[in-house]
């Protein structure tokens, strides 16, 4: 059924420039302000991945050659800070989040439309900051960690601009957290229970949560670090009697939830895509609500597993041991899950769903590797190494990146009304599939024996594994060829997608796309069952260009 | 029958991983009391990883490729939510999976030394532990070879800086650039760094501690092969960080009290 | 299955934000918990330096008690106070709440005073030793979020003027929230004063 009442007179706040000049507004909407989010954070991917190639193309060979060693060190935390708070946490969070968690909840924009502005609009600055760093007087080169002392005797002014930008961002991420805390829980059209949400507003809710209790911790240290290089006081510098591994503690407080914040919203991804291309009801909704919640609370107890080598005192590692290792349980009720989800499926083998389940192979080996990395003996020998490396690269990137390659395949159709290429899709998919691993598996062996991390030399032993990682980061490189193409050539000229091209149930398909300012014309649909496939007669499945 | 597939194929996925983890060569040569006892947590934890690696891998494909949309094929698929026994299944056996690991590793850990007192070890500052405290700590070997008497360790000091090593050893009042120990006696490392964070690795010995400005950390091992091992800085220290290595020179007594007594500002006759 | 249920129809469009309750509070609820995440991180970090780094020999680290705790009273009282202001302010005795409010303020600034004095008595300075920096992190860190509330009460209590003034029974969130925000100073401050002053 189709109300048919037009908004007689847009809000005052939604004056805003229409057309294209609104993505660079300080736009209310939260649809403009969720593909800001995305197209900024591609961007600074496209930065982050150049400053990756240069990594990679200076382990080529065992000699540091390429560039000067400063430059190494800063082109190698730059390359850290960019990919973690300028693209997968703004994506995954901001981007995704602000586009669909107000659809999903049946509202028309978030609980604080002004604030989530501001949260954007605080993202581009930093990172502006961050990289014309290295212009002026060098980056930072301490690491994305940052480590004191070494991040107070390297020089000064880059290491105080990288704590600016890293506190903006922490402020984004914060203002976005308490907007969708609000939105989810306050926002529900009425009628909507909290166990009918999609996945996504869980994964949004819980990932939330995490950022307001740790990032704030972040910002005070770093508030701290920034005196002990400015003022010279001695919180965290030996010399003067402080203590570098309580910095360590503070600093893994935030940052090891900052994986799940990375992590999570990719989870509830998955968990709208898979439904939807394999056509069943996601499998366990109410386990994998909980197991949300339980890495959630897990997640803000395992920090020191990153300082088992840190002179931390047993008992402590034994701890951390334990508590670690227990968030493969309710990580592996959802693997599960969505293999159960599968299962039994009319699955559509498109690129949505093959980097989904490219998501879940890459993130299987991550989380194995990652209850590995918990056990205390087992870290002691790889802790700073390649194996640490290619274990978060295939949590980060194989699990994270992934799922936003997939979510842009699934969510494009609503945000231009255009589809994407499919089987160049697929071709992006197979290729990034087999670049990322070919990078990466091999430096599993490097760590294991004997190359440290960050390094810009090495064991001439290495040599060909490097190369052979390199070649894989070449190829990962030339992936998004196809994809910047596909993305490019669909919207001018892709076909019309109309509504609801996937015939999927959750709220955000159930309006035009791309859908009006206003969300819907008319009443927010109220979905309460958004993954009810196969319950009613078969639908036709929209023909796309392939078939 | 599909059980009768489905174990067939696990018992073989077993074979394999433990196949894989007895004959591929993923670690370097082992060197010290505590490489063996690390080899042998790695097989496991790499049997049980390959199983559930190789197994989720090969449902998901099977999936894809099972339950693909076949050509003008419409319809949705089976309307199933959920099912609480298999997902009681699947929290169990991960849950059993890692109550087994963390058990299995606490037990190597313990092997390892992890859980022995540090004051044991450090005899010297026993008793002024306040105003030195001593970290770290793994890798004082089993606690077979732990519990001769800890005098008969041969205690060295490493000075780390940017970015070079120093060792010191106080008998004999020797400094070298490279460290320099006998086969199967246990060296007792203590470690101290004069700016920022290093970390202290020999890949043989799968022993790595950070060594800290301010906080003296220990860390004990006894190598059980001879030979020329690197060690490695193993955290950011600054530009020259990935040259900061030296060697650790692992002889037989004899040679190793030739060495000594060639350096030693007093001749000992026998450590 | 979908359904979609509509819903009475407003005939005009309203401004959205104003189609949801007020969230602004709950809001505010959300920024305060991670503002007190900070000030946790900080307690951590000063309990265990404390645990942990031994004082240099020749560190002070005595403090005196005196000013601490009028400083503690000021504050509680200025909770008072607010608290007092807002009870007028429902019952529209602006002149009363305006009193109130002034009240308040001169205690915050009162304890702003108060601190500064202690400040510039102290034997330390804040690059002394370990103690000293933390304890002037803290404190100052806390002295920013009085100095931030002190602003907001007189702000406030310029707009609680009449007839002009614009906050108001209808409009009560900036008062609220500024309340809010006071007593959550305030109860950080009493935290702060037993981990740092008392323990």
């Amino acid at each position: 059924m189709t109300i048919s009442i037009q908004p007689t007179n847009n809000p005052p706040e939604k004056l805003q420039p229409k057309g294209w000049l609104k993505y660079f507004s300080f736009s209310l909407d939260h649809k403009v302000i969720g593909l800001q989010y995305l197209v900024c954070g591609f961007l600074f991917y496209l930065i982050g991945g150049v400053l990756a190639g240069a990594i990679r193309i200076e382990l080529t060979s065992p000699l540091s050659d390429f560039m000067p060693r400063e430059v190494y060190n800063q082109v190698l935390t730059l390359h850290g800070t960019i990919m973690i708070f300028l693209w997968i946490v703004p994506v995954v969070n901001g981007a995704f989040g602000n586009y669909l968690i107000p659809f999903y909840v049946g509202a028309r924009d978030m609980a604080f439309p002004r604030l989530n502005a501001v949260a954007f609009w605080l993202i581009p600055p930093a990172g502006l900051m961050l990289i014309t760093s290295y212009f002026i007087n060098g980056a930072a080169q301490s690491g994305w960690t940052a480590y004191p002392p070494l991040s107070i005797t390297t020089p000064a002014a880059g290491q105080i601009i990288w704590i600016l930008s890293v506190l903006l961002l922490g402020g984004s991420s914060i203002f976005g957290g308490i907007n969708f805390i609000a939105t989810i829980l306050k926002l529900r059209r009425p009628g909507l229970k909290l166990m009918q949400l999609p996945m996504y507003c869980w994964a949004m809710l819980g990932t939330s949560i995490l950022v307001v209790l740790s990032t704030p911790v972040l910002a005070g240290t770093l508030i701290l670090l920034s005196f002990d290089i400015v003022a010279h006081t001695g919180f965290f510098n030996p010399s003067l009697g402080g203590n570098v591994v309580v910095y360590q503690h503070l600093f893994w407080f935030y940052s090891h939830p900052a994986v799940y914040i990375m992590v999570l919203p990719a989870f509830g991804l998955v968990s709208e895509i898979l439904p939807v291309h394999s056509r069943k009801p996601l499998f366990g909704y109410t386990t994998m609500v909980f197991s949300i919640m339980g890495i959630v609370v897990l997640g803000l107890v395992v920090w020191a597993h990153h300082m088992f080598t840190s002179g931390t005192p047993p008992w402590m590692r034994l701890f951390f041991t334990i508590a670690t290792a227990f968030i493969a349980v309710p990580t592996g009720i959802k693997f599960f899950n969505w293999v159960a989800t599968l299962w039994g499926g009319k699955i559509s083998l498109n690129a949505a769903m093959l980097f989904s389940c490219g998501f879940i192979v890459n993130f299987v080996l991550g989380g194995i590797t990652g209850v590995a990395l918990a056990q205390v003996p087992f870290d002691v020998h790889v802790h700073d190494t390649y194996f640490v490396v290619a274990h978060f690269h295939y949590i980060v990137y194989g699990g994270s990146v992934f799922v936003i390659f997939s979510s842009i395949y699934h969510w494009f159709p609503k945000f231009t009304g255009r589809m994407l290429n499919e089987n160049l899709g697929r071709f992006h998919f197979i290729i990034t599939f087999i670049g990322f691993n070919l990078c990466f598996a091999p430096q599993h062996w490097l760590g294991l024996n004997g190359m440290p991390r960050r390094v810009a030399e090495y064991d001439p032993q290495f040599q060909l594994v490097n190369q052979i990682s390199s070649v894989g980061a070449l190829i990962m490189a030339l992936s998004t060829l196809p994809f910047l193409w596909n993305i490019f050539q669909s919207f001018f000229y892709g076909i019309k997608a109309g509504n609801n091209p996937w015939h999927a149930l959750t709220p955000e398909w159930l309006t035009t796309s791309p859908p009006p300012v206003e969300n819907w014309e008319g009443e927010a649909p109220l979905v309460l069952e958004p993954y009810g496939y196969g319950k009613k007669e078969p639908i036709e499945i929209i023909k796309t260009e392939e078939e | 029958m599909s059980a009768i597939v489905t174990l067939v194929t696990s018992v073989m996925l077993g074979i394999g991983g433990v196949w894989a983890a007895y004959n591929v060569n993923m670690l370097p040569v082992s060197a010290s009391t505590n490489a063996p006892v690390y080899d042998e947590l790695f097989r496991v934890l790499f049997i049980i990883g390959s199983i559930l690696f190789i197994g989720m891998t090969a449902l998901v494909i099977y999936s894809l490729f099972h339950f693909r949309r076949r050509p003008g094929e419409t319809g949705d698929g089976i309307d199933l939510e959920g099912n609480i026994s298999l997902e009681i299944f699947w929290t169990a056996v991960p849950a059993i999976v890692v109550l087994f690991v963390g058990l299995y590793s606490y037990d190597i850990y313990d092997r390892m030394g992890g859980m022995q007192s540090l004051s044991s070890h450090n005899h010297e500052n026993h008793m002024e532990s306040n105003a030195e405290r001593l970290w770290g700590g793994i890798g004082s070997g089993p606690i077979e070879t732990s519990s001769i008497d800890q005098s008969s360790s041969l205690p060295i000091e490493l000075t780390a800086m940017q970015f070079a090593f120093i060792f010191h050893y106080p008998k004999g009042d020797i400094i070298s650039g490279e460290l320099h120990v006998p086969v199967g006696k246990e060296v007792s490392l203590k470690m101290e760094s004069k700016d920022v964070i290093h970390a202290f690795w020999v890949p043989q010995f799968r022993l790595k501690q950070d060594v800290i400005p301010g906080q003296p950390t220990i860390l004990n091992f006894t190598p059980t092969k001879s030979g020329n091992f690197p060690i490695i800085c193993a955290e950011l220290c600054g530009p020259y960080h990935g040259g900061m290595r030296s060697n650790v020179i692992v002889d037989e007594q004899e040679d190793f009290d030739i060495w000594f007594n060639q350096n030693a500002k007093e001749t000992i006759s026998s450590l | 299955m979908t359904s979609i249920a509509p819903k009475e129809q407003s005939s005009e469009k309203e401004v959205q934000t104003e189609e949801h309750e007020d969230l602004r509070l709950f809001g505010l609820i959300a920024f305060l918990i991670a503002d007190g995440m900070t000030f946790a991180g900080f307690f951590a970090a000063y309990l265990t330096f404390k645990a942990v780094n031994p004082l240099m020999p020749d560190a002070i680290y005595e403090l005196e008690l005196a000013l601490p705790t009028l400083n503690t009273i000021l504050l509680l009282a200025s909770s008072f106070t607010f608290h007092r202001a807002g009870k007028f302010l429902e019952s529209n005795k602006a002149k009363d709440c305006q009193k109130w409010l002034l009240i308040t303020g001169g205690l915050g600034v009162a304890f702003l005073i108060s601190q500064m004095v202690e400040y510039f008595t102290l034997p330390f300075g804040l690059t002394d030793n370990l103690f000293a920096s933390t304890f002037y992190a803290l404190t100052g860190f806390h002295g920013l979020h009085v100095t931030l509330g002190s602003i907001m009460i007189m702000i406030i209590w310029w707009q609680t003027r009449v007839p002009s003034g614009r906050v108001t029974n209808q409009n009560k969130f900036p008062f609220e929230a500024a309340e809010l925000y006071w007593h959550f100073v305030d109860g950080i401050w009493v935290v702060l004063f037993i981990i740092l002053y008392l323990l």
